[in-house]
């Protein structure tokens, strides 16, 4: 592989880790602590928001990262042919 | 049958299902003792790290702590489950790619040094042992508790019981029996969770029964007015009794965000979790084994909060205001185990809680609750049982992979690899073998005067993990620059940072170890983070200052960035056969 082909893959690789753990880090230190209070004044199906967040949104949002994870790098891997077979 | 029976029988089926798969698939050879099957799809490879990783700290602890702590212990669910986000993006597929058993194997390899093995294993051993003496403490609870052992007994029984499973099975014993121990684990947590959801709630899927009203039944259960919502009833019966309100906890911010961060980064840096991912067939399988065993993870992990609040509910309408000398049913068989107890400070004789420790009379540990939850909520004995069975296969399957870690480290890492290479196969094996049973002894001895409670415990073996494995992991993948020296300094800083600060509150001064003494307001159980960030800087640092790592090894890692190489372009027309 080229090595500047080779460093667009890296690249496109890293700017999805910098959002995956952006998002990452939003649901659990931002909804599950730092603004958990300020959510709890909101109430849905009988959980305080932020609470709900901590407990178990935050561990939803983590599922969908991981799995997006997996989907996003099979189609880099396509696009730029490392992929295996 | 009472819960003892039933305890006993479900215990002996369960046990005896496990050793039957373990000795058909014992290890044989050295290698079969540490490495899983390579060929196992994705899906079930994930199920069965999902399985490794359920131990007694998530099975009967996590809940007993966020029971007590109410959303400050969700600390715990947000560090054991987003740390397979790190995992899966910053270091599976590339320890995969790299192709080596162990992460002293890896360290020793792109560290280019002995030394940096050596002490990659000296961290891997005290991480592993803290841990598997967690579990040994789970064990050691439940057959003191249900099932009436003495607490010492209980516990040595536990460290043999460990032992026995890795010594007989190894990991591929485990593996063959993972999925299998994955479904009994995760049924002996969700049957009495939805059991109690249906019982106070009438909502028979307990992650969405925490929020629902009560039923007459739920109320007259919790002594709270029909029809009021089930958290804002715990709430109100806690704030009456000045305890934090359960959906808030006690706020302390700094605290609740470095547990959180430390349990993360200990996740992505714990060698018995890693090392299934250095076995898996193909780079992008090591992504999807993550993400696979997040899921059945999160299958688990969405009941423990539900589980955590009816028992701390159920404990409060149990306890509160019962008369001494006639406790509630389930009470003497804790009390006699030395687990909870009550102190009559007013001389009433009657047990009165209080959210103000100088006033409270009633001691509960919190590993407690998940055991004594059937009980609590009236369900029959054989759902208690059901749950000690889980607990106990929990702590054991995770004991031997642990176990088998301190096995390898020492027979492979350390014996072979460092002190004598020429180490026959049978001679590896038997010092497998007796790492194996000097760390079970040991955990034993660490189990009867443990640092907290289990997931607690845990929690600092996850801190030692991320200070002294994640940043050097890391930052040997993304970092060419990194060096052996930086690497040796970095994981000695952060692992002696983390352990001083653990031992200095726990061991040195417990009388200290209260949130006004703490340093920047960080737990022992959250300063992991810090010793990650000493760990990360001492790398840096280093690294800058000693000369670059070998021209190989800076291609081996940029190797790493990609699944495998594609065919050079135009590799067709430029090479025409026959030219």
């Amino acid at each position: 592989m080229r090595r500047d082909v080779k460093g667009a893959y890296w690249r496109a690789n890293l700017r999805y880790i910098a959002l995956l753990l952006g998002v990452c880090s939003a649901a659990s230190f931002g909804a599950g602590v730092l603004f958990a209070d300020a959510l709890d004044a909101v109430t849905l199906a009988g959980f305080p928001l932020g609470f709900w967040a901590a407990t178990q949104g935050s561990i939803l949002a983590f599922v969908a990262l991981v799995f997006a994870y997996v989907r996003l790098m099979n189609g880099l891997d396509r696009r730029f042919d490392v992929y295996e077979e | 049958m009472g819960v003892i029976g039933w305890t006993w029988l479900l215990v002996a089926a369960s046990l005896a299902l496990q050793a039957a798969v373990a000795v058909r698939a014992r290890a044989r050879a050295t290698a079969d003792l540490y490495v899983a099957e390579p060929t196992v799809r994705p899906a079930v490879s994930g199920m069965a790290t999902a399985s490794d990783w359920i131990s007694a700290a998530s099975f009967m602890s996590v809940a007993g702590v966020i029971a007590f702590a109410g959303r400050d212990g969700a600390a715990y669910l947000m560090g054991w489950t987003g740390g397979y986000v790190l995992l899966a993006v910053l270091l599976a597929p590339y320890l995969r790619k790299w192709g080596k058993y162990t992460v002293p194997q890896f360290v020793a390899d792109r560290y280019y040094s002995r030394g940096a093995r050596v002490v990659a294993t000296g961290c891997a051993l005290v991480v592993s042992f803290t841990y598997v003496a967690a579990q040994v403490r789970g064990v050691g609870i439940v057959l003191a508790g249900v099932a009436g052992v003495r607490m010492e007994a209980a516990v040595a029984l536990g460290a043999a019981a460990v032992l026995a499973f890795a010594v007989l099975g190894g990991l591929k014993g485990v593996t063959a029996s993972q999925v299998a121990q994955y479904l009994v684990v995760l049924l002996a947590l969700v049957v009495p969770a939805v059991l109690v959801s249906q019982a106070l709630t009438g909502n028979p899927f307990p992650p969405l029964g925490l929020g629902d009203r009560l039923t007459a039944e739920g109320a007259a259960r919790l002594r709270a007015a029909p029809g009021a919502h089930l958290l804002a009833a715990l709430d109100a019966a806690l704030r009456d009794l000045r305890f934090p309100a359960f959906t808030a906890g006690a706020g302390r911010r700094a605290d609740v965000l470095a547990t959180t961060a430390a349990l993360m980064i200990g996740t992505a840096g714990l060698p018995h979790i890693l090392v299934r991912f250095f076995t898996v067939p193909k780079i992008r399988d090591a992504r999807a084994t993550a993400a696979w065993a997040l899921l059945f993870l999160a299958l688990f992990y969405a009941s423990v909060p539900a589980v955590a609040a009816f028992g701390r509910g159920l404990l409060v309408a149990s306890v509160e205001g019962a008369r001494g000398e006639a406790p509630p049913a389930w009470w003497p068989r804790w009390q006699e185990a030395g687990l909870v107890a009550w102190n009559d400070r007013n001389g009433d004789g009657v047990m009165q809680l209080s959210g103000d420790p100088a006033r409270n009379e009633v001691l509960v540990d919190h590993d407690v609750l998940v055991l004594a939850e059937p009980e609590l909520a009236g369900l029959p004995p054989w759902v208690a049982g059901l749950v000690a069975a889980g607990a106990l296969g929990a702590a054991l399957s995770t004991g031997a992979a642990l176990l088998l870690v301190i096995a390898s480290g020492v027979a492979h890492d350390l014996v072979r690899g460092v002190v004598s290479p020429r180490l026959s196969e049978r001679a590896e094996l038997w010092w497998a073998r007796a790492g194996a049973v000097l760390a079970a002894l040991g955990a034993g001895w660490l189990a009867l005067r443990p640092p907290g409670a289990i997931a607690e415990t845990v929690a600092i073996a996850f801190g030692l993990a991320a200070s002294s494995f994640f940043p050097v992991l890391v930052l040997g993948v993304f970092w060419k620059r990194a060096t052996r020296e930086g690497a040796i300094a970095g994981m000695i800083a952060g692992m002696l940072f983390t352990l001083g600060y653990v031992l200095w509150f726990k061991r040195v001064h417990p009388e200290l170890d209260i949130p006004a003494r703490w340093w920047l307001g960080v737990s022992p159980q959250g300063i992991g983070v810090v010793g990650a960030a000493v760990n990360a800087a001492a790398v840096v640092a280093v690294s800058l200052a000693t000369p670059a790592p070998p021209a190989r090894v800076q291609e081996l890692v940029e190797a790493l960035r990609t699944p495998r190489e594609a065919a050079p372009e135009g590799v067709a027309a430029a090479a025409p056969p026959g030219r």
